[in-house]
């Protein structure tokens, strides 16, 4: 238990993984679906304390990683606009598109700006009345309230210069889709916390009954994950499947019902595509016929921009969890956080990235030392 | 961005007909708005994410999470300067600021 002094509580750390060794007496493969879950079962060697028939899946969790290809390329034909002050969060900055990304875009005069909240884009237009002003709307169910916000304020205030290119999208279709998969291993489900803050967990008791499948919302940090872990493995060996709240001390069942008014207010649910793994039905959200008028891509005609992703990057196995970023032939070598292929290596929340940085011991010795790492 | 961290409500306004506050996040303070959870009053705590209240916490709770953050660098991540970790990433020297922020 090599990592286990540095949890924030060994001692209950100590209890409850023993406490699951105790539980487990089958192998189960369990899948995390938040982004920051992934970063912290990985920085802190949370797979490699847990028994060894317990088995963590990463999965598509990360809105950086499953912002697909062609909606960054939209982003930076925007954003190489002059008239354009094209905002974005930070972790877009270097998310690769067609041959460059919005860094780049910089570099060569663009107007990109990184905000910490959507709210700080609306002001920006607020101050630049010349100017066209873009914020880059992406995210789950956590991010797209406040996003759904911004553009409710811009139409009540009458600021005509904010527009927003939106790529939001929502968990349960992918965990249907995963679910759906002939090639699907998983056996249970670590929800993501914050997501259900606001979403409460009404959606999950359908699909926890249809696919026979624990779901269990845990947080993100090591005790809430050994948690939700040890909640979903005790379901499994009693045979149960039900939705179970291990993050109660930020989790309604309601979620947060304003938020969530204001979503149904601003966005209707779509189609979306998700980088590396395609279309998955009504997995999106774009914005309501009364807010179209604040959307970039109408109103920069970006909408036939199509592109096809590079054959190279597996990311999509991974974001399914079909793959293990080391078992990528490109991982360490042709895709590093400094050249990344595709988004998993890029956000500090992939897989890839996760696996890179920590310089995990189950990938082949010889990749372990090409995979130096860069922090 | 995928971070929601907790904060402390120091003050409450109303601007623009809404409501708005300053937090604190262990040292950073930030505006906040609370049209989420338009009844969390000063002094209490909140899961914050990209500048909005999503829901109450208690104090104990956040205070854990809030030194965990700070001791894993989360804190640097989600509030520093993105600039910078997007030039150390791509190899190369950070760019001077545009525009007036």
């Amino acid at each position: 238990m090599k990592y286990i002094d540095e949890f924030q509580d060994p001692e209950l750390a100590r209890r409850l993984l023993d406490d699951i060794h105790a539980t487990v007496t089958r192998p189960w493969a369990l899948m995390e679906v938040c982004g920051g879950q992934t970063h912290s079962i990985i920085r802190h060697g949370i797979d490699q304390l847990l028994p060894e028939k317990v088995e963590l899946i990463h999965g598509p969790g990360c809105p950086v990683c499953v912002t697909p290809l062609e909606v960054i390329d939209k982003a930076l034909e925007i954003a190489s606009r002059p008239e354009v002050i094209f905002c974005s969060f930070g972790d877009m900055l270097r998310v690769p598109g067609t041959g460059r990304d919005l860094f780049q875009v910089r570099g060569e005069g663009g107007d990109v700006r990184v905000v910490y909240s959507p709210l700080d884009a609306l002001r920006i237009a607020q101050q630049n009345p010349d100017r066209e002003v873009v914020f880059f709307g992406i995210g789950f169910e956590t991010t797209a309230p406040p996003n759904a916000m911004t553009v409710h304020q811009a139409r009540k205030l009458g600021i005509p210069n904010f527009s927003m290119l939106v790529s939001h999208v929502r968990v349960p279709p992918a965990i249907e889709a995963i679910m759906s998969s002939p090639s699907c291993r998983v056996q249970g489900f670590l929800a993501a916390g914050h997501v259900c803050s606001v979403m409460g967990m009404g959606e999950y008791p359908e699909l926890a009954e249809r696919f026979r499948v624990p779901i269990v919302v845990t947080g993100f940090e090591p005790l809430d994950i050994l948690e939700g872990v040890r909640r979903t493995v005790q379901q499994l060996e009693r045979g149960e499947h039900t939705v179970d709240n291990a993050y109660a001390r930020a989790v309604r069942a309601e979620g947060n019902p304003a938020a969530r008014a204001m979503l149904e207010d601003v966005f209707e649910v779509t189609d979306r595509a998700w980088r590396g793994i395609g279309v998955i039905p009504q997995s999106g959200w774009r914005l309501a016929p009364k807010y179209r008028a604040y959307d970039a891509e109408h109103r920069f005609s970006v909408e036939g921009i199509r592109t096809q992703e590079p054959a190279e990057c597996r990311s999509g196995e991974v974001l399914q969890g079909l793959l293990k970023p080391h078992e990528c032939e490109a991982f360490g070598t042709l895709c590093t956080p400094r050249t990344p292929l595709g988004a998993t290596m890029v956000s500090s929340e992939g897989a890839c990235a996760a696996y890179y940085l920590y310089r995990r011991l189950d990938m082949p010795a010889t990749k372990a030392q090409e995979a130096t790492p860069v922090v | 961005m995928c971070l929601a961290v907790p904060g402390r409500v120091l003050d409450i306004e109303e601007r623009d007909g809404t409501r708005m506050a300053t937090v604190d996040f262990g040292g950073v303070v930030k505006e906040v708005c609370l049209e989420y959870l338009p009844d969390l009053q000063v002094g209490e705590y909140a899961i914050v994410h990209v500048g909005f209240a999503l829901q109450r916490l208690d104090e104990e709770s956040a205070r854990q999470t809030l030194e965990l953050f700070a001791e894993l660098g989360l804190l640097q991540e989600e509030f520093g300067d993105p600039w910078e970790t997007a030039a150390e990433a791509a190899g190369s020297e950070p760019v001077e600021e545009v525009g007036n922020k």
